[in-house]
């Protein structure tokens, strides 16, 4: 996968996964983002840098901030984007993937951003295109969702110092989530010397064996002394094919509470990739408090997006 | 290459210069506005010299500039900072060395997405004479002639400002 995603340069030439991806990269990457940050603060957010390029946002699977953040990303850097209705489109036609993709290329596509409910669908199309296209994962199955990982660990940047030193933990459905496995991979790549997975025991990857990361089936024990809490969202359409009770029942086990937070750092920050499920995997109270950067999140992504988009067009980038 | 540097003054002499000049256009609705790395350094040094009420700011037209497929994508560590009201101010933009003008146009582009000045003025340290655009200097402390392929940049070598030359081999 690294040789695919990297040019011979060591740059981005599409974003597939943050498996394999150097600390240094992914700094300059933060570094980018942090430029285009000043922008957002700007009264006008644009700037010139994919003039001419065009994005073509292919969600097969249902998103909404993703989706958004990523078209305002690329407006911002005054590129055309054109977003695929795809349930509407030739896909309920019988139209292969790779033949959709060849239309869009022939009309003049730069970057696709990618969403597929089926793992490794974003690796067949940049293994298919050309190289001067490019593909951004924004989700594919249980495998990466990679810009999702990259915000996040870009957010524990801004409020925390170092990463070599932090205690991290990530409550929910591990098992099945591709934010979590690309947030262990961005958490990994950066040093991070201690990661939790606190989650209930059928929804914890067995294979673990990395000495970085740790297994609690308790949030008691898990939050303990953490710096950074990361919640992910159930989906509630697994709830039952998971033995998971209730909504309830995984509240009293495994949701956040204000409780938790005496367990983790008084400067802990509470982190959730959206969309949130209140009283089921968090409290409002811990939603809406003082540690939680979940808003920041959302403008932060925005600028990682940005930051990507500009470096697989800007390829050689020099610091 | 023959040692150009000896023909050229010393960073603070050029920088004194400027100084000199810029006290003759200034008035409380000026603004100082340095390009990085360069003409940045030239704007710390500058605000030792000029009135304590000046305001300053940096802008590193990084995303703005015309050679994004051929050069790449630059990233600065000083990255644009403009925090006050640019609107009908009387900019002077600062930069080192004079080359092309495709730095100080993409600048200007930049600027006038923060609103519109009065006027923008340019004021170097060195001019090259090689401009590919419509664009030169109000005032440039030296002019100079050099081969296209030998850049000259102004670094902070320990605390002291020195002019380094390089050559480019294409």
């Amino acid at each position: 996968m690294t040789k695919l995603q990297l040019n011979k340069t060591g740059n981005l030439n599409h974003l597939l996964t943050i498996e394999g991806l150097k600390e240094d990269l992914i700094f300059k990457i933060f570094n980018l983002a942090d430029s285009f940050l000043n922008i957002n603060n700007r009264d006008i957010k644009n700037v010139p840098l994919l003039r001419g390029k065009t994005v073509c946002n292919l969600f097969f699977e249902n998103s909404t901030r993703t989706r958004t953040t990523f078209e305002i990303a690329a407006k911002r850097l005054s590129a055309d984007v054109i977003n695929l209705d795809i349930p509407s489109s030739s896909q309920s036609k019988g139209e292969s993937i790779l033949d959709t993709i060849d239309n869009l290329i022939a009309m003049g596509a730069d970057i696709f951003i990618i969403r597929h409910s089926q793992s490794g669908i974003p690796k067949k199309i940049a293994e298919h295109v050309g190289p001067n296209v490019h593909i951004i994962n924004a989700g594919d199955g249980h495998h990466a969702h990679p810009t999702q990982g990259l915000l996040d660990v870009f957010t524990i940047k801004k409020f925390k110092d170092n990463f070599k030193l932090l205690s991290t933990a990530i409550v929910g459905d591990i098992k099945h989530s591709r934010v979590a496995k690309s947030e262990i991979f961005a958490l990994s790549a950066l040093g991070v010397p201690d990661i939790r997975l606190i989650g209930p025991k059928n929804l914890i990857p067995d294979n673990i064996k990395e000495s970085n990361i740790k297994i609690f089936d308790s949030m008691e024990k898990g939050l303990k002394d953490v710096d950074v809490i990361m919640m992910l969202r159930i989906q509630k359409e697994r709830m039952t094919r998971d033995n998971i009770p209730s909504e309830e029942d995984y509240f009293s086990n495994f949701g956040l509470r204000k409780k938790h937070l005496g367990l983790s750092k008084k400067d802990a920050i509470v982190m959730h990739p959206g969309p949130m499920n209140r009283g089921v995997e968090i409290d409002s109270e811990v939603a809406d408090s003082d540690q939680s950067v979940i808003l920041s999140q959302v403008t932060f992504g925005i600028a990682i997006r940005m930051a990507v988009m500009a470096m697989l067009i800007g390829k050689n980038i020099k610091t | 290459m023959k040692n150009i540097n000896k023909e050229i003054p010393s960073a603070d002499k050029l920088i004194k210069l400027i100084s000199d000049n810029i006290l003759k256009e200034i008035d409380t609705n000026t603004c100082l506005i340095g390009i990085p790395s360069g003409g940045h350094l030239v704007v710390e040094s500058l605000q030792k010299l000029l009135p304590t009420n000046t305001k300053y700011g940096l802008i590193d037209a990084s995303f703005y500039r015309d050679d994004l497929d051929i050069s790449g994508l630059k990233v600065k560590d000083k990255t644009t900072n403009i925090n006050f009201d640019i609107n009908n101010k009387k900019v002077i933009l600062i930069d080192d060395v004079f080359f092309t003008g495709r730095t100080i146009r993409a600048a200007i582009n930049e600027i006038f997405d923060y609103g519109r000045p009065k006027e923008i003025l340019l004021y170097v340290l060195i001019d090259r004479q090689l401009s590919e655009l419509p664009i030169k200097p109000n005032f440039s402390a030296f002019k100079v002639n050099l081969p296209r392929n030998t850049y000259i940049d102004l670094k902070n070598q320990k605390g002291k400002l020195e002019f380094k030359t390089r050559k480019i081999n294409d």
